[in-house]
């Protein structure tokens, strides 16, 4: 992926409300009517959000010029933060930590 | 020898870790389980630590842990607990709470352990409903490393654009 465009995911997914419509939208699509009253915001609001959401390439809307349902695209997400890596990091820190704790645990069962 | 961390997508709604471990399975199950053991090693993101550890480990029992940050920032993870046979197999429901914003949906997570000699081999597989929450679950996981800081993402970043 080009810098260019990853400079434009992260600064769509610097705002936490474009994070917390992401994070809505990967349960399923939803139209801008039916992001207005979790969020507490105005319908244009929404939509403006929607726009740099969709111009980052982070989600796509539907055709039907009533509804235009918007849906997660995830690709860009996957590019942005190879997240399997950034996954699989947190997990590797973990299970360091745990191999540390199992090393004690066994040095305390041996001493029993 | 440091063990090494497998992630894998078996499938479009799965996520797999598997990894070995230089000790009994009852010690890795009692520190995947017991609440003062998980919160020695389940710590979060740098210089953030385990405040709650809440464990019904029965079926039908839930569990929550929450994480506090830098500045007071909280992440906190909940479920339900479906199947539970220690020191071998669970399966339970997995949720994020990222703030007071919910997260990004539902995992299913089943974890395994299989006793090998003197070592024990993890095996956690993280089911969602679908490709679309698998992927979602990147804005979670991106929510959880902005609230780390940025600078993890710079070296996630870099790495992404190689």
């Amino acid at each position: 992926m080009m810098t260019a465009s990853l400079d434009a995911t992260f600064s769509a997914l610097a705002d936490p409300t474009r994070r917390a419509i992401l994070a809505r939208l990967a349960k399923g699509e939803a139209t801008v009517n039916e992001l207005v009253s979790p969020f507490k915001l105005s319908q244009p609001a929404i939509s403006k959000h929607l726009k740099v959401l969709e111009k980052a390439g982070l989600i796509t809307r539907g055709r039907d010029a009533q509804k235009r349902p918007c849906r997660i695209a995830a690709e860009p997400l996957a590019a942005a933060n190879g997240w399997l890596e950034g996954y699989r990091k947190i997990w590797e820190a973990n299970f360091d930590r745990l191999d540390n704790l199992l090393d004690e645990l066994k040095a305390e069962t041996n001493k029993l | 020898m440091r063990n090494v961390l497998k992630v894998t997508t078996p499938t479009d709604r799965e996520i797999v870790i598997t990894r070995e471990f230089n000790a009994p399975r009852e010690l890795v199950w009692d520190s995947m389980s017991k609440p003062e053991l998980l919160k020695r090693w389940i710590t979060g993101p740098p210089g953030w630590e385990m405040t709650v550890c809440e464990e019904d480990a029965r079926v039908g029992g839930t569990f929550r842990w929450a994480w506090t940050g830098p500045d007071g920032a909280e992440m906190a993870m909940s479920g339900v607990y479906h199947e539970i046979a220690p020191p071998e197999r669970c399966v339970r429901t997995e949720r994020f709470e990222v703030g007071c914003v919910p997260g990004g949906g539902e995992q299913l997570a089943t974890l395994i352990l299989t006793e090998k000699g003197e070592t024990t081999s993890l095996t956690l597989t993280l089911r969602y409903d679908s490709k679309e929450a698998r992927d979602g679950a990147a804005a979670s996981g991106m929510e959880r490393g902005m609230a780390a800081g940025y600078d993890r993402l710079d070296e996630i970043l870099e790495a992404a654009a190689v």
